[in-house]
């Protein structure tokens, strides 16, 4: 009998989710038995990390700006200007600094991955290394995922904190707020678990945006439009999974933390 | 020594090979001939094991290919060395790093040895001093013998050629197939290519098997081959095309037509 559209879906769906377990298990074994090659790790981690500093940057503080005017603009009315800060430091450390660092970091570093690795394969470069008894996992897979794992919470920890100093910039300079007060209550309302629940998350969606990216990649169709159909699917993909992953990290580690 | 035993393999419902059986002894200059689209290039991937036998096995030396996993054969595949049908180069690396990737890898060599390792390959292939260009600068042929310096350089003892002169004029493909000549000579090793070029067939081969309609139809000796009068291996040879009695009535030309 032949299988509906839900159940082609379905089935695809899962055909592809075990397929990224099984390179999640090659990239840890290869963790395991292989020393990873320090120059590659290094040029990665150039390339995720430094090359993307300028986008997370702009991202935090242009987040921090507005988050801080619309809570301002409804605090005002319950005269609380001064918990404004707060608001802020919570909001920007623990959701929205790892989440929107790691979608651009999607944008940006994963769409790349995806369009490399795809063209790599189309051009028979992939086999190309297979034959000079080199594991694509080994020499490009594991790179991208520990530079992807470490820079994504520097990445993110940066973007926090030029979050915070931009609703600063806003909240006293701007919209008047009383600059001591402001600090006082991000101190006191702001906990260290915050930053580290912020910090968790994008180190988990680091691995993410790589490993989906790779995925995608080293599974691309021939073709030019094979390329660009991998691509998109990793940014789809990796977007959808960390705001869903988002949500049951924020339960799991809030209770974890609290 | 090379051998397959009944090997099949189909994408999807289209059947490549269907049984193919051959053997090629140590030291063999052999040339696989066969129609586009006949599964030439896909026999020579099973050799190397980049695709996987639905049924049959690949013996190289005693070992099947078809019973190993991906690490395993890297062991076996250091044995190999490939040119590809395009050359496949990593297009992000300069041609040094090309030609010293299986070196530096291994970490087996000073840095002074692969210099001069990377050298005498460039050397043999007659493009000495081009350590620094970039694939994207190169021509078809240049990339083509860039390939074969780095299918060579680590001394293999298996070569194998996907479609080496495809792509290139007669002059360079000349060139091409007189390197490949060069180095089954110097190198000792044993050379495997497919091909449907056949002026290219009869200089780099001392045996020629053709496949048609997925299993070896003839094996023999290449002017045997070349010279021979069964009526399909004298088409593929002298390039006369089979025409079906029920297509001719049909799509015959006419002199009017012109």
């Amino acid at each position: 009998m032949p299988l509906s559209l839900v159940q082609r879906r379905v089935r695809t769906f899962l055909e592809q989710l075990g397929e990224l377990s099984q390179l999640i298990g090659e990239a840890i074994a290869s963790l395991r038995h292989q020393r990873p090659s320090w120059r590659d790790f290094i040029d990665q981690l150039y390339f995720v990390g430094v090359k993307s500093q300028s986008v997370v940057i702009t991202t935090g503080a242009a987040t921090g700006m507005v988050l801080c005017a619309q809570t301002f603009f409804q605090f005002h009315k319950v005269k609380m200007d001064t918990a404004t800060g707060a608001v802020v430091s919570v909001g920007m450390s623990s959701e929205l600094g790892p989440v929107l660092a790691g979608l651009m970091l999607t944008a940006r570093v994963g769409a790349a991955m995806a369009a490399e690795l795809g063209t790599m394969k189309v051009t028979e470069q992939i086999d190309a290394l297979r034959t000079l008894a080199t594991h694509p996992v080994d020499y490009l897979v594991v790179p991208r995922l520990l530079a992807a794992v470490v820079a994504g919470p520097l990445l993110t920890a940066e973007a926090i904190v030029v979050g915070i100093a931009a609703s600063y910039m806003v909240g006293v300079n701007l919209l008047g707020i009383e600059g001591a007060y402001y600090l006082a209550y991000i101190n006191r309302y702001t906990e260290p678990h915050d930053v580290v629940i912020g910090l968790i998350k994008a180190t988990w969606f680091g691995g993410i945006i790589a490993m989906i990216s790779c995925y995608k990649g080293l599974t691309c169709p021939q073709g030019a439009e094979g390329v660009g159909r991998a691509t998109t699917e990793a940014v789809v993909a990796a977007s959808i999974t960390i705001l869903i992953s988002n949500f049951f990290l924020t339960l799991f580690l809030t209770r974890l933390f609290n | 020594m090379i051998e397959v035993r009944n090997l099949w393999k189909a994408f999807g419902s289209q059947p490549v090979l269907r049984g193919t059986s051959m053997r090629i002894e140590k030291g063999e200059a052999v040339v696989i001939i066969g129609r586009s689209g006949g599964g030439k290039s896909v026999l020579l991937k099973h050799l190397i094991a980049l695709l996987q036998a639905d049924q049959g096995q690949v013996i190289i030396e005693g070992q099947n290919l078809c019973e190993l996993n991906e690490r395993q054969l890297l062991r076996v595949r250091r044995k190999f060395g490939m040119l590809f049908q395009m050359a496949a180069l990593f297009d992000s690396l300069t041609v040094y790093e090309n030609v010293n990737f299986v070196l530096r890898r291994e970490r087996k060599h000073t840095e002074a040895e692969m210099r001069r390792l990377v050298a005498e390959a460039l050397e043999m292939v007659e493009l000495p001093g081009i350590e620094q260009k970039k694939p994207a600068e190169l021509s078809g042929g240049m990339r083509k013998r860039v390939g074969l310096a780095r299918a060579i350089v680590y001394r293999p003892e298996i070569v194998l050629y996907d479609e080496p002169t495809t792509g290139l004029d007669p002059i360079a493909g000349a060139r091409i197939d007189s390197l490949i000549r060069r180095v089954w000579e110097h190198l000792h090793v044993t050379s495997i290519a497919v091909t449907h070029d056949m002026p290219s067939a009869r200089r780099i081969s001392d045996r020629i098997l053709m496949l048609h309609e997925g299993v070896i139809y003839a094996d023999g000796k290449t002017g045997d081959i070349l010279g021979s009068s069964d009526p399909i291996i004298h088409n593929f040879v002298n390039g006369i095309p089979t025409v079906r009695p029920s297509a001719t009535a049909a799509t015959a030309l006419n002199p009017t037509d012109f």
